[in-house]
């Protein structure tokens, strides 16, 4: 029984969304709120990324460019091409698929370290570009991001945001556990757990591999949009190389392959430097030090390790 | 022509402090395959530590010594507190601890040094030497003939002491090592520390000219890194071909075509040797097991 549901779809994602209908009782205040947002945001980043990791095997080290790409779309969309807000957003996301398709058809051919080091490239670039043309994008000081009006209501306001947030990431958690468990999630795994194998049994590697990077591009893309349009302002930072080892981050810390591992790991990273803000000088040498201690002590990640203790011992 | 003379001497003295840290990279990987993404902050720690103790008094000398001495200790330190437990763990893993500890050095680094730009006075004077129309520093001549120096002390160690030839057999093949009675553990050592001395001293050589940071270490890694690969990953001759290159590569992308770009030259001649040579230039090709 126990053992069913904590690997059941539905049960991840009600008790997701039991979570989320909690914390706004308990937020004292509004700031909370916003930080819980936040935890959402990054959370769909790292879900997109759980999928290219934990379900296809492959690793990148460069996800913030999509982050930025989606976040400076509904930024510089609105504000230099005259586009309407939403439609930005959307074009930003599909933005990210198109430039993931671009990138990843070379880049995935590539293993292990090499892998990892192009795709670093690729975000060390985007953030590179951001940083260069200032015409468009603002240059290092960033961008403000108009307000997104839906039907005539503004959406504005700690408490909106939450909802949209949490919204977007219930989204993108129930499209995320259906992949694992559709053909092409269990394509996904067979290629992580061997490719020689899966490519013996008719898979094909190249294409699979591809559609995991377009999929997790998306939805870095969707959380960086959603980031621009909350905050409000967004600089080159959001593309940067510290941002997108936090997002792999993320994902190791909380459970690599697990949907509620990402939002475990989002609400670690981000939670954190909130807390830490009194010790700011300090922040990066902790951040560095966590990162190592989980790396090396509990690599499974917080989701994974808490979910094995629990089906060892059910009956 | 004479830009272009200008061109490949800044690309060479920039060249070789990336060759310098591929070289680094490349000690460590082949006797642990770990990649250790902290490597370019033993280049940090080498610059801001001489920075930091000849201002405190020390002669230059003394103060680069200590600042060596340091970057061993990190190294040592790093191997044993966060390689060596995690031993056997994937590769995605082995790199994010290694950029857990870069993330770290660098946090504590603000803390001990600060967050400013500093530089060291060049070795020999600031009179610019010219040469065919182009000039150059005098530091440049030290930079180069550092790595040379480097090079032929790294050459000697491995191929005339017995502690280097068990550093070439651990990295041919650690079981066969361990079974003729090499210290794995003490050698894997020894490949921080060497590694970390190599990177300190090319930060210290190069401060001069392009000044340092409790940050610089990043860009440093990449492009070490990026020129161990291209040479082909784990090639000594490969590591430092690959430095050289994507020195001279990125000086000629900063002078002919835009100095804005200039840090994507190393990302985009990785692809290109990647898809072209996927071992690299000297690498060998090898067969993969199924």
């Amino acid at each position: 029984m126990l053992a069913a549901v904590v690997t059941s779809r539905l049960a991840t994602l009600l008790f997701l969304a039991l979570v989320i209908a909690v914390v706004p009782v308990l937020a004292p205040s509004s700031f909370y709120l916003r930080v819980a947002s936040l935890v959402w945001i990054f959370a769909l980043a790292a879900l997109g990324l759980t999928i290219l990791m934990g379900y296809a095997g492959q690793v990148s080290l460069g996800h913030a460019g999509f982050l930025g790409i989606g976040a400076y779309a509904v930024a510089v969309g609105p504000a230099r091409l005259g586009l309407d807000p939403l439609l930005s957003f959307f074009l930003g996301a599909a933005l990210c698929g198109l430039v993931a398709y671009a990138v990843g058809k070379p880049i995935l051919r590539l293993k292990g370290y090499y892998l990892a080091i192009a795709t670093l490239g690729f975000g060390l670039i985007v953030a590179l570009v951001l940083h260069s043309e200032a015409a468009v994008t603002g240059g290092p000081d960033g961008i403000q991001v108009a307000r997104i009006t839906l039907f005539g209501w503004r959406i504005s306001g700690a408490t909106t945001w939450y909802w949209v947030t949490a919204g977007a990431l219930m989204i993108g958690a129930a499209l995320a556990l259906n992949i694992a468990a559709s053909p092409s999630g269990r394509t996904l795994r067979a290629l992580h757990d061997s490719e020689v194998a899966a490519t013996g049994v008719g898979v094909d590697v190249a294409a699979r591999k591809l559609a995991a990077f377009v999929v997790s591009a998306v939805y870095a893309g969707v959380a960086g949009g959603l980031l621009a349009l909350m905050n409000g302002f967004i600089t080159p930072e959001t593309a940067s190389f510290m941002h997108s080892i936090e997002l792999v981050a993320m994902v190791i810390i909380g459970g690599t392959g697990s949907v509620l591992g990402a939002v475990v790991g989002s609400a670690f990273l981000t939670v954190l430097p909130q807390a830490l803000t009194i010790l700011q000088e300090y922040e990066q040498a902790v951040l560095g030090l966590l990162i190592m201690v989980f790396m090396i002590f509990l690599p499974a990640g917080i989701v994974s390790s808490l979910k094995r203790f629990v089906l060892d011992r059910a009956p | 022509m004479s830009e272009f003379l200008q061109l490949v001497f800044s690309g060479l003295t920039v060249g070789a402090v990336y060759a310098l840290v591929a070289l680094g990279f490349t000690l460590v990987y082949n006797a642990s395959d770990v990649i250790n993404f902290a490597q370019g902050d033993f280049v940090m720690i080498g610059g801001m530590g001489t920075v930091f103790l000849a201002a405190a008094g020390f002669s230059l000398p003394l103060a680069t010594l200590i600042a060596i001495l340091a970057a061993v200790v990190v190294g040592l330190l790093l191997h044993r507190l966060a390689v060596e437990p995690a031993r056997g763990a994937s590769p995605v893993t082995l790199i994010m601890i290694t950029i857990g500890a870069s993330i770290f050095i660098k946090g504590v680094a603000q803390l001990v040094f600060d967050k400013q730009f500093h530089s060291l006075p060049p070795f020999s004077g600031a009179d610019p030497i010219s040469i065919g129309g182009a000039s150059f520093l005098p530091q440049s001549l030290w930079v180069i003939g550092g790595t040379l120096a480097i090079l032929i002390a790294l050459w000697l160690f491995l191929e005339k002491t017995l502690l280097g030839k068990a550093l070439l057999a651990t990295a041919a093949n650690r079981l066969a090592a361990l079974l003729v009675g090499i210290n794995v553990r003490v050698v894997l050592a020894l490949a921080f520390a060497v590694s970390a001395a190599i990177g300190a001293v090319a930060g210290i050589l190069v401060t001069p000219i392009t000044l340092t940071r409790y940050d610089v270490g990043t860009l440093f890694a990449l492009k070490g890194f990026a020129a161990a690969m291209v040479g082909g990953m784990g090639h000594p001759v490969g590591a430092v071909a690959g430095g050289l290159l994507i020195g001279l590569m990125e000086a000629f992308g900063a002078g002919y075509v835009s100095s804005t770009y200039k840090d994507a030259v190393a990302f985009v001649m990785i692809l290109v040797v990647l898809f072209a040579m996927p071992q690299g230039l000297f690498g060998r090709r090898s067969l993969e097991r199924v």
